[in-house]
C-alpha cells in the first residue's frame, strides 16, 4: 500500500512541483494519474520508489518511510517503467538486459535464468533473446523495457506514459496485459494523458493540476465531467463527447466505452421502434 | 501532373533484407489533405521520407520505380532542392530545433537558401503568426513546451514557402491539447492556403475529419486508398488493426445490429448528427 | 549554483553586453598580456580594480562573485605553491617580500579568471558564434558550436533521467570499490551515447530538410558591426598594452612592502 501524506516537493532549481499531495493507493488497485504536462504526475510517482525524497511531508510504501531506505530497496517492491526505453537499454542482448535488475538485486543464477525465461515468454520476446536491444523496433524496445521491470516481479508497477509512440494494436495488447497483471493482484499505476486508452481501461482516476490533486474517482464520473476535464487541461473521450452532444435525448452521461455506448444506442432505437 | 506521383515505387534500406515498401502507386493532387496510416512497420514513415528526397539521398539504399514531386524527379535532384518545395516535420520536436532562439531557428532554412535579410525577417514574422508562436520569438527552445516546439518546427518549414508539407506523426510526443492545436494549425494551412498536406498519423480520432483521402498501408504495401469514410469503415481496416475513430466504431457496431446510419462518421459531432437523424425519424 | 555559473551567459541588457565580442576578445588578450608582463603586486591590483566597475556596468555582479568563489581553491593553491617555492629558492629574502610575491601571483590568476568570466557572462553563444563566423571560421564549425551549447541542458537532463531509470532497476552507483564504481557508469554512459547518436541523426535529417548546403554563400539574419564603443575598447586595450610595456621597461615599480615601510618610517 502506498500512502502519500501532505507531500511537498521543490526541485533544486526552485520549481515547486508538488504542493501538498495526499493520496492512498491500496494493494491490487488500478489507478491512472492524469493531467497536463507539468502538473506533477511524474514527480509524484518518482517519490514512490524513492528517486525523489519529499521536501516536506512523507511517503510510506508498505508502512516504510521512503526517506529511511534506499532506492534499490524500494525498487524491489515498486517497479517504475520509464517513458522512453532508450533511457535504460544498454546491454548486448535482450537476455542480459532483462537480467540486469535481477543481478543488482542479488538473485542467484538459477533464479535469474528462470525469471528471464518467464519475462521473455510473458512479453513474447523469446525469439529476440540473443538479439541486441538496439536492433529492435520502437515497440519491441518498449516491451524489453517492460520485461526488464517485470522480471523481478514487483508488487507495484508504475508505467510512465506507456502509450507514446504506440500504434493501435500495440496499445490493445498493452491494455490487455495491464489488466491481466492487475487481475493477478499487482497494483498498477499508469501516468498518462492518453484519455482514450484510459477510457478503455476504466481505472480509478487521479486528476492533477499544478502540483495538486484536483479530484479522485471513477473514470466514468471524472472523464465525462466537462468542467473537471477542462480544468485539468485534458480532453473528453470521444464517446463522452458523443453523449454530451446527444444531450436532451435522455442518454446517460457517464459512458466512456464504445461497446457500451453502441449497446445503449441500439437498445434505445429498438425500444422506440417497438413502441412505434 | 499531380503534385506527387509515384509509380511502382519500391525501396530497400541499405541494411534491409526485404523492401520497406513495394509497388507503391500513388497520385496526390495539389490542395489535398492526405492521411497515411497503418500499423508500426508498415512502411509509412519510410514512404514519406521519399517525398522530400531524404530517400534516396540521405539514407542511401535501393529505390526502384519512379517518383516525381512538384515536377522534379526525386532521384535526380538533391535534397536541398526538393526541400524548397516539400517541407518535413518530424515526430520529436526537441530534435528539430537547434538554434538558441526561435527566431534563428525559423531563419535557418532561409539562410541556407541565401534569401536576403529583409525577406527573411518578413517571412519569420509571417510564419510565427500563422502558427501562433509570434510571442515566443526570442525564447530559447529549451524553455518551450513540446506543443510550442512543434509549432515552431512547423513555422520553420513554412517560412521556406513549400507547396507540400509532410508531417510524420507530429503529435506523438504531445499532450491532447498540444495535439489539438497542431492539427488545427495544419487544417488551417490546408483550408486557407491550399497547402497540400500529407500527414502520417495513428491518432485517427483527432485527424480523420480534416482529410479528403486516407491511404492505408500494411506490410509495405498500400492496401486501401480513397475516401476516409470508406477506408475507416472497411473490413480491411478492422483486420489490419488500426485505431479507427470511436465514432466510426459506433457506426460499425450499430450496422452489425441492423441499424444503418447515413454515412460512416469520422468524429463525435458527425456521429451525434447521424444518430439524431435516426432518432428523429 | 556552481562555479560554472560564473562563466555561463547571463542575458541582461547592458552596454558591455552590446559590445562586439571581437572587441571584447582583444581586450581580454591585452589584459592577459599585461597581467603576464608585471610581477609586482601594485599594477596587478590596479588591473583587478579596473575591472570591478566593468562588472557592475554589465550587471553581472552575482554571477561574477560565483566565479570568484569558485577560483578561491585554485587561488589558495597558487599562493601556497609560490610561498613554498620562494621560501626554498629565495629563503634569504624577508618574509614580507615572499608573502607579497605570492599574493601578486595569486592576484594575477584572479585577474585572468575575472576577465574571462566577464567575457563569457556578457557574450551570448549566438553572438559569439556569429563573431567566429565573421572572423573567418567555417560555418560548419560555428554551427556545431551553437548546436552543442543548445543541447547541453537537454543532455544534462537526459543523463539525470538515465541515472534515475537505472537506479530504479536496483543500480547503486555509489557502492563498491573503485573498479566497481567505474563499471556502474556503463549503464549510464551507453544509453547517453546511443541517444546522442540517434539525436544527431534526427538533427541531420532536419537540416537536410531545411535545404542545408543549398548555397555556397549563406545569408545571415544578423550581422555584427564594429561600433564606436567597440573601437574605443580596442583602442583602450592597445593603449593599455603599450603603456604597460613602456612602464615595465622604463619605470621602477616599488614593492608594496617597501612603500609601506617608507610610509611608516
Amino acid at each position: 500500500m502506498i500512502i502519500v501524506e501532505n507531500l511537498y516537493f521543490t526541485y533544486p532549481n526552485g520549481v515547486k512541483a508538488l504542493l501538498g499531495v495526499n493520496l492512498k493507493i491500496e494493494d491490487g488497485e488500478f489507478v491512472a494519474i492524469m493531467g497536463q504536462n507539468g502538473a506533477g504526475k511524474t514527480t509524484l510517482v518518482k517519490h514512490m520508489n524513492g528517486l525523489l525524497k519529499p521536501t516536506r511531508g512523507r511517503v510510506l510504501v508498505d508502512g516504510v518511510d521512503t526517506r529511511r531506505v534506499s532506492v534499490a530497496w524500494l525498487a524491489r517492491k515498486v517497479g517504475l517503467v520509464f517513458q522512453n526505453p532508450d533511457h535504460q537499454l544498454f546491454s548486448e542482448t535482450v537476455e542480459e538486459e532483462i537480467s540486469f535488475a535481477l543481478k543488482n538485486f542479488g538473485y542467484d543464477r538459477k533464479t535469474i535464468k528462470r525469471r528471464v525465461e518467464w519475462a521473455l515468454k510473458m512479453l513474447d520476446l523469446e525469439r529476440y533473446r540473443k538479439v541486441s536491444p538496439f536492433m529492435l523496433s520502437g515497440g519491441e524496445r518498449k516491451r524489453v523495457a517492460l520485461a526488464s521491470v517485470l522480471a523481478w516481479d514487483p508488487k507495484i508497477i508504475i508505467l510512465d506514459e506507456p502509450t507514446i509512440g504506440q500504434d493501435y494494436m500495440q496499445k490493445e495488447k498493452l491494455r490487455q496485459f495491464i489488466l491481466q497483471l492487475n487481475q493477478q493482484g499487482k497494483t498498477i499505476i499508469v501516468v498518462t494523458h492518453d484519455v482514450e486508452f484510459i477510457a478503455e481501461c476504466n481505472p480509478r482516476i487521479i486528476l492533477m493540476k499544478q502540483g495538486r490533486i484536483m479530484v479522485s474517482g471513477k473514470a466514468e464520473e471524472i472523464l465525462t465531467n466537462e468542467d473537471l476535464v477542462k480544468e485539468a487541461s485534458i480532453t473528453l473521450p470521444e464517446i463522452a463527447k458523443l453523449f454530451k452532444c446527444l444531450e436532451g435525448y435522455g442518454f446517460p452521461l457517464n459512458v466512456i466505452d464504445a461497446y457500451k455506448a453502441a449497446e445503449i444506442i441500439y437498445e434505445r432505437l429498438r425500444s422506440r421502434n417497438e413502441r412505434i | 501532373m499531380a503534385i506527387i506521383e509515384a509509380r511502382e515505387l519500391t525501396y530497400t534500406y541499405p541494411i534491409g533484407e526485404r523492401p520497406a515498401f513495394r509497388d507503391v502507386n500513388l497520385k496526390i493532387e495539389k490542395g489535398e489533405f492526405v492521411i497515411i496510416t497503418g500499423p508500426s512497420g508498415c512502411g509509412k514513415t519510410t514512404l514519406c521520407r521519399c517525398f522530400n528526397g531524404l530517400i534516396p539521398h540521405f539514407y542511401g539504399g535501393d529505390l526502384e520505380g519512379e517518383i516525381y514531386v512538384c515536377g522534379l524527379d526525386v532521384k535526380e535532384h538533391p535534397t536541398y532542392e526538393i526541400a524548397q518545395h516539400v517541407g518535413m516535420v518530424l515526430q520529436n520536436p526537441e530534435n528539430q530545433l537547434f538554434a538558441l532562439s526561435v527566431e534563428k531557428d525559423v531563419a535557418f532554412g532561409l539562410e541556407n537558401l541565401g534569401v536576403p535579410r529583409e525577406e527573411i525577417r518578413k517571412r519569420i514574422d509571417w510564419a510565427l503568426k500563422i502558427t501562433g508562436t509570434y510571442s515566443l520569438k526570442n525564447r530559447p527552445p529549451y524553455e518551450l513546451s513540446g506543443g510550442q516546439q512543434q509549432r515552431v518546427a512547423i513555422a520553420s518549414v513554412l517560412a521556406m514557402n513549400p507547396e507540400v508539407v509532410v508531417l510524420d506523426e507530429p503529435t506523438s510526443f504531445l499532450d491532447p491539447l498540444g495535439a489539438e492545436r497542431i492539427i488545427e494549425v495544419i487544417g488551417r494551412l490546408n483550408r486557407e492556403m491550399n497547402m497540400t498536406i500529407i500527414l502520417v498519423e495513428h491518432r485517427l480520432d483527432l485527424v480523420s475529419r480534416y482529410a479528403n483521402r486516407i491511404i492505408l498501408m500494411h506490410d509495405g504495401r498500400i492496401v486501401m486508398n480513397g475516401d476516409p469514410r470508406e477506408v475507416l469503415a472497411s473490413e480491411e481496416a478492422r483486420l489490419i488493426g488500426i485505431g479507427i475513430p470511436k465514432a466510426t466504431m459506433i457506426y460499425k457496431l450499430l450496422k452489425r445490429r441492423g441499424i444503418i446510419l447515413d454515412k460512416p462518421p469520422l468524429c463525435s459531432e458527425e456521429a451525434c448528427q447521424a444518430i439524431r437523424e435516426v432518432l428523429n425519424r | 549554483m556552481s562555479v560554472f555559473d560564473g562563466f555561463k551567459f547571463r542575458s541582461t541588457s547592458s552596454p558591455i553586453h552590446k559590445l562586439d565580442p571581437r572587441a571584447k576578445f582583444i581586450y581580454v588578450c591585452a589584459l592577459f598580456a599585461v597581467a603576464i608582463i608585471f610581477n609586482n603586486i601594485i599594477p596587478l591590483l590596479v588591473l583587478f580594480l579596473i575591472q570591478i566597475p566593468i562588472v557592475f556596468r554589465a550587471k553581472v555582479q552575482k554571477e561574477w562573485m560565483r566565479s570568484m568563489k569558485g577560483s578561491v581553491v585554485f587561488a589558495i593553491m597558487i599562493f601556497v605553491v609560490n610561498l613554498l617555492s620562494l621560501h626554498f629558492y629565495a629563503g634569504h629574502e624577508p618574509l614580507i617580500y615572499i608573502l607579497e610575491r605570492s599574493s601578486a601571483m595569486t592576484i594575477r590568476f584572479i585577474v585572468l579568471v575575472q576577465s574571462f568570466s566577464i567575457f563569457f557572462l556578457t557574450t551570448s553563444p549566438d553572438i559569439l558564434s556569429l563573431a567566429l563566423e565573421q572572423s573567418g571560421v567555417p560555418y560548419e564549425l560555428c554551427f556545431a558550436f551553437t548546436t552543442a551549447i543548445r543541447f547541453v541542458p537537454v543532455l544534462a537532463e537526459e543523463a539525470q533521467t538515465i541515472m534515475d531509470a537505472q537506479k530504479a532497476r536496483g543500480l547503486e552507483i555509489e557502492s563498491g570499490n573503485f573498479f566497481r564504481r567505474i563499471r556502474n557508469y556503463i549503464p549510464i554512459l551507453i544509453p547517453l551515447i546511443v541517444n546522442a547518436i540517434r539525436r544527431s541523426l534526427e538533427l541531420a535529417e532536419t537540416m537536410e530538410s531545411r535545404a542545408w548546403g543549398a548555397c555556397e554563400k549563406r545569408t545571415n539574419l544578423y550581422m555584427l558591426k564594429i561600433k564606436r564603443n567597440d573601437l574605443l575598447l580596442i583602442i583602450f586595450s592597445l593603449v593599455l598594452l603599450t603603456v604597460s610595456i613602456y612602464v615595465s621597461i622604463h619605470v621602477y615599480i616599488p614593492s608594496l612592502a617597501s612603500l609601506l615601510y617608507t610610509a611608516t618610517v
